[in-house]
């Protein structure tokens, strides 16, 4: 009856509404075929434990011991016909479903060919990092999508190796074959190259981000819409806080937003935003890039130990995407890091309420 | 309670009949090298893994000294061969003989070790530490088991020549002997794996990395 | 019975030879395998209770999203101290426990093969068990996971790790030491007419057990090491920097880890065909088949390890080849369920609490082999991996399975044991609660993991739809505790009874059930001839044509002479020399952990370590085996 109950429940989970991150709504041909593949198999699964927990309960109740019982029952000590029986009709079922899964295998594994958009993605201790080589783009927590097409995703984890010497910032890189756009810097080690891994349910499975390997992964959306997505892969203190959000729009749109993305943050700002750039330029840039903002001695601030912040106004989330980017919530975080993310390595400049509300004032002029 | 056949209860000690017909502790003995296999199976895996690897030097290449090693390494095979001899003696009930190979056994077992010392200093003098590169965190953690597994031999072995002074070692007795030649084959043969496997089999480009 | 004693010169001797062998101080002392197992299964069971309250704790934390209940840096050591306390802490010594005690009776010997290693193995597993716990209180337990993996458990700058890393490196020696021993024990050991195939199924599962130890702990021990090495030495075994992989970590990890899952879920098999025959009075269906089906577990248990690793990026050949392997391995264990349930087929069943926790165990496993069968098919196991589907399924196969088998076992033989019985209805009672506290706490976790609950998280957002199931889980987990609750109270009550117990209250197949209960120290007064498998069975009832079954006209079934068993001290007139107590397996243990302090704190602790451990290792080389 329990059992039943299990079971019972299992079906009810293909048709929960409000399952955002679930592995039974697929939304691209990729989870598709994940799915495609789990659910026949669970059916089997379901007919043999019917039959198998049936058995056993028939049992139960067919042999119990009734009380004017007396004679010990015949002593079988086995039936070989039966055990050829029962090893090969497992083994053929078990063939049965090995050729698919075999052949999917190697399906998801081929690059994909046609209209392919490739992405880098480089996972940080907590936070996702997306780089557009061919678009030029470096942004953070949202992955920006055309619906379909798929995307060639290439897995970077990005951090310290631990035989490098770890200053807090700036230090020497980990070697890693993804090294971001041509004339930036490559990746700064800001917390340790752990391994993550890259997981948006609803548009494919996982791989895992290995550092010193590069993994691969490909993607596609159906459909425009926002996909939920997170680390699966343990990485630390805030590995639960390691999410982030894959945003699918018509090609159109997704143009549209490219085109966005990679016009610079202008440097005319006025009022209190103006003491906020300054603030910024004299603190953030030790980690943060601005595209189009200079220092006061001439240099692109291109700095990427931490996110790109250039349009930081046009995400809906930040801080591993647990936090909607709101003028209070920026405010905490900069306050205090480490009472919004455990050991986070963002450091606490120390500064007063008003040079927050000015540093605020900037951000909310980077759209 | 239902009566059962029964018979003369034997002692627990191995003197007895066993079940397989091996004394208990020979199968043990056994059993305990085949694990043993396993771990230096580990060892080398991550050793074989990381040939070629390294991204900076120095390289095996660059540090081999193969006639050396191979001296060192025919003293210890020189050791199984005494060690064989000590068993022979005792087997025979010669005292005396056994006591001289099986200190032979250990000097020569302490000659390898020390050439290793010798052997890893240099290395260290020519910029090869645990944590220069992945070449030398395999290496010095393989060979270092290795010789840890030589150093208790040679203890078990220096156990045996003191506790024969004593009269504890005799021809009834010949099995300890039998077990601890048993241990020190085995390490012996290990070494040759390595031996082959580090030294003699060659990385190919040195410089390669990653 | 001890011989006569006589203090004995040793060179260096500093302690007298211990000679009693009752005594709150014997136990120290014992050598006695029956003692030996007590120890175990006491010192298991205390760090169930305390895994269990780590994990009462995680399910709080969870039972609502966005709880700030635990903080993460101590949410990451609950996670990480319940998957080594009950992998490491409860099941394999609670299974060491049933091992120890029961292995030598069963195959009519009187102990193991080498008694004091059998106390040494003991005494090191407490002691490596007591060094992880102690982190909690010197700077940070365990918090990269159980599993480890390289390169966050190099890297995390807390102590935790190097706890982990030598805590597991001194349950290990532990562990395959007492593999040998039993090992040998099983093959050199077996009463006369006791051929291998005339042995109880949880004595073969017991050998495959102590076989996958002895090759699988090796591997786990390199990996240890090269652990330890790189967060203590600055080494770079799994530093992608410079052309080290983490990859190699999982390579070694799961090489043990998985014939380790092998060695947590046979003993409990083998527990459950001891006891389905028993109470279904006829014998186990297909042992031949039962028994190679265990041997060819233990085989291909070695060869699927890296279904752990499908998402790691190791390629389409590999994933293949350990898609296949995986699926091959589903098969011998189907076959001993389809045995299983021939045992009951035809039988007649009385369900007393042993009874009740077996049919669970088939149950529950069969639900935990079979999400285990969904993972093989490796693009599903994409979205499976890491997310609460895979823990539904472990737990399962080792709550479900294991553990349920081991309570099973205790049920069954606590009389032998204690010479007391558990209580019936409170054994009923706590079945059913457990049954149900364990599918209400693990059966939603198929569906929040499906729905996209990652594992090793210590909040969820609200808005992701998974608060429902994880309350329910997280309710069950309390039910299951009550159902702990009510075994305690059991057993701890269980001792208020007078200690009169029959030797075969059960009308058993096996030979532990042909000496009283419990067993004198030297277990049998005479070694038994063995003339068939289940000979006790056979000598209480003769098969007759057409299988009937019929009483043997002398003794009959059950009836046991306890006032009998209490005269025979001295039975057949010879004195039983039984090996001596000794101070030294304890001595040679107590090494390991001040050595392993040593490496955190400051070397000199390394050496008197060593230094305490050869002077307990040459005392007992050097003195005789009973004196």
């Amino acid at each position: 009856m329990v059992l039943g109950l299990v079971a019972l429940a299992l079906v009810a989970a293909a048709c929960a509404p409000n399952a955002t991150q679930s592995t039974l709504e697929p939304k691209g041909p990729y989870a598709q075929q994940s799915y495609d593949l789990f659910v026949p198999v669970f059916w089997v699964a379901a007919v043999i434990f019917i039959i198998v927990e049936g058995l056993l309960v028939l049992f139960v109740f067919r042999y119990r011991h009734r009380k004017n019982q007396t004679r010990i029952p015949p002593q079988v000590h086995g039936n070989t016909r039966l055990e050829i029986a029962w090893t090969i009709l497992p083994t053929l079922i078990l063939a049965g479903v090995a050729v698919p899964t075999i052949a999917t295998i190697w399906d998801l594994a081929a690059k994909p060919t046609g209209d392919v958009l490739e992405v880098n993605v480089l996972a940080h201790q907590w936070w996702w990092e997306f780089d557009y080589p061919d678009q030029r783009i470096l942004t953070a927590n949202e992955l920006h999508i055309p619906t379909g097409r798929p995307v060639y995703v290439t897995l970077c984890a990005v951090g310290f190796g631990y035989g490098t010497p770890v200053p807090s910032q700036g230090g020497p890189p980990a070697p890693s074959a993804c090294q971001g756009p041509p004339d930036s810097p490559p990746p700064a080690a800001i917390g340790a190259a752990v391994i993550h891994s890259f997981w948006v349910p609803e548009l494919a499975g996982t791989q895992d981000v290995v550092p010193g390997q590069t993994n691969h992964l490909t993607i596609q959306a159906d459909e425009p819409g926002v996909y939920e997505g997170q680390c699966k892969e343990f990485c630390g203190l805030s590995h639960a806080y390691m999410r982030f959000k894959v945003v699918a729009h018509t090609p159109e749109d997704f143009d549209r937003w490219v085109a966005e993305q990679q016009a610079p943050a202008s440097s005319a700002v006025a009022g209190p935003a103006q003491a906020g750039q300054a603030i910024f330029l004299q603190t953030c840039v030790a980690c943060h890039a601005v595209a189009g903002l200079e220092t006061a001695t001439g240099q692109p601030v291109l700095a990427n130990g931490g996110p790109n912040l250039t349009h930081l106004m046009s995400r809906g989330c930040f801080r591993g995407c647990t936090l909607a980017v709101t003028d209070g919530n920026l405010r905490r975080w900069i306050a205090d890091p480490r009472s919004v993310e455990a050991g986070s390595f963002m450091p606490d400049y120390g500064l007063s309420s008003e040079e927050i509300d000015q540093v605020v004032a900037f951000l909310n002029t980077l759209e | 309670m239902a009566s059962l056949e029964h018979s003369v209860a034997p002692p627990v000690s191995d003197h007895a009949a066993t079940s397989t017909g091996l004394p208990h502790l020979k199968l043990a003995m056994w059993l305990f090298l085949a694990s043993d296999c396993l771990l230096f199976g580990a060892l080398i895996s991550t050793y074989v893994l990381y040939r070629g690897a390294s991204t900076v030097g120095p390289f095996p290449a660059d540090v081999f000294d193969i006639p050396y090693t191979s001296v060192s390494s025919f003293v210890l095979l020189a050791s199984s061969l005494t060690m064989v001899l000590a068993l022979a003696a005792i087997q025979r009930g010669d005292v005396g003989r056994s006591r001289v190979w099986l200190l032979a056994t250990a000097l020569l077992g302490m000659t390898f070790l020390g050439g290793q010392v010798y052997e890893f200093t240099s290395f260290v003098r020519e910029g090869l530490t645990l944590k220069t590169n992945v070449f030398g965190t395999s290496f010095y953690v393989l060979t270092g088991f290795h010789g840890t597994h030589v150093a208790v031999g040679v203890l078990m072995l220096l156990t045996l020549f003191t506790l024969s002074f004593a009269g504890k070692i005799n021809q009834d007795s010949a099995m300890t002997v039998e077990l601890v030649g048993l241990y020190w084959h085995f390490v012996d043969i290990v070494w040759i794996v390595i031996f082959t496997v580090v030294y003699l089999i060659p990385t190919g480009n040195p410089g390669a990395g990653g | 019975m001890a011989s006569v004693s006589v203090p004995a010169e040793r060179p260096g001797g500093l302690l007298r030879r211990p000679h009693a062998t009752r005594g709150w101080w014997s136990w120290f002392t014992t050598v006695d395998h029956k003692k030996i197992g007590i120890l175990y299964g006491i010192t298991a069971f205390a760090f169930f209770l305390i895994g269990g309250s780590e994990a009462l704790l995680i399910r709080v934390q969870l039972a609502r999203p966005d709880q700030t209940f635990l903080e993460p840096a101590v949410y990451n050591e609950l996670f990480t101290m319940h998957g080594i306390t009950m992998v490491f802490l409860v099941v394999m010594p609670l299974s060491a426990a049933f091992f120890n005690y029961l292995l030598p009776l069963m195959i009519g010997a009187r102990d193991v093969v080498f008694p004091r290693l059998n106390a040494f193995s003991y005494w090191a597993f407490l002691f490596g068990g007591l060094f992880i716990y102690s982190s909690w209180f010197l700077g940070g337990a365990p918090n990269g996971g159980w599993f480890g993996y390289a390169p966050n458990s190099v890297t995390d700058p807390t102590r935790g790790m190097t706890f982990y890393a030598i805590g597991l490196l001194i349950t290990g020696i532990a562990s395959t030491v007492s593999a040998v021993n039993l090992a040998v024990t099983v093959l050199n050991m077996r009463a006369p007419g006791m051929t291998l195939f005339r042995m109880p199924v949880f004595v073969w599962m017991g050998l495959v057990v102590q076989l996958l130890l002895a090759f699988s702990l090796p591997v786990i021990t390199i990996g240890l090491v090269e652990l330890l090495f790189d967060r203590l030495f600055g080494t770079h075994f799994f530093d992608p920097a410079v052309g080290g992989t983490p990859v190699l970590w999982q390579h070694l990890f799961w090489l043990f880890g998985h014939p380790e899952v092998y060695i947590l879920v046979l003993p409990a098999m083998g527990i459950v065909s001891e006891i389905l025959p028993v109470f279904a009075r006829k014998p186990l269906f297909g042992y031949q088949f039962i028994v190679f089906s265990g041997i060819a577990i233990g085989f291909i248990g070695f060869g699927v390890w890296a279904h752990h690793m499908f998402a790691v990026g190791l390629g389409p050949v590999a994933n293949t080849a350990f898609a296949v392997s995986t699926m091959i391995i589903a098969i011998p264990t189907g076959v001993k369920i389809f045995n299983w349930l021939g045992t009951l087929w035809n039988g007649d069943l009385r369900f007393a609490t042993p009874m009740l926790f077996s049919i669970g165990f088939i149950a529950m496993f069969v639900i935990g082999g079979l999400s285990g069968v969904t993972h093989a098919v490796v693009p599903s196991d994409y979205q499976q991996t890491d997310t609460y589907y895979i823990v539904a399924h472990f737990h399962y196969v080792l709550f479900g399975g294991a553990i349920f088998g081991l309570f099973a076992g205790m049920y069954y033989w606590w009389p032998k044991v204690f010479g007391r019985m558990l209580n019936e209805t409170w054994g009923k009672v706590n079945f059913w609660l457990m049954l149900i506290g364990f599918n209400l706490t693990f059966g939603p976790m198929h569906i929040l993991g499906l729905q996209g609950m990652p594992r090793r998280i210590q909040s969820y957002p609200a808005s992701l739809g998974l608060s429902f199931w994880n309350m329910v889980s997280s309710i069950g987990a309390f039910v299951i505790a009550i159902s702990v609750l009510v075994f305690l109270v059991n057993a701890i009550s269980s001792f208020r009874k007078p200690k009169q117990m029959e030797a075969d209250p059960w009308d058993a197949r096996t030979l532990e059930w042909a000496t009283s209960s419990p067993p004198p120290e030297y277990n049998f007064e005479e070694i038994p001839v063995v003339h068939s498998l289940d000979d006790l069975w056979h000598r209480k009832y003769a098969e007759i044509e057409g299988g009937r079954v019929v009483p043997v006209a002398a003794g009959g079934s059950g009836e046991t002479s306890t006032a009998g068993t209490q005269n025979t001290e001295h039975a057949g007139g010879h004195a039983i020399h039984m090996p001596s107590p000794s101070y030294f397996p304890l001595i040679a243990a107590a090494g390991f952990p001040v050595a392993g302090y040593g490496l955190i704190f400051g070397v000199p602790a390394v050496a008197l370590g060593l230094v305490i451990s050869l002077a307990g290792f040459f005392g007992w080389a050097l003195e005789p085996s009973a004196e």
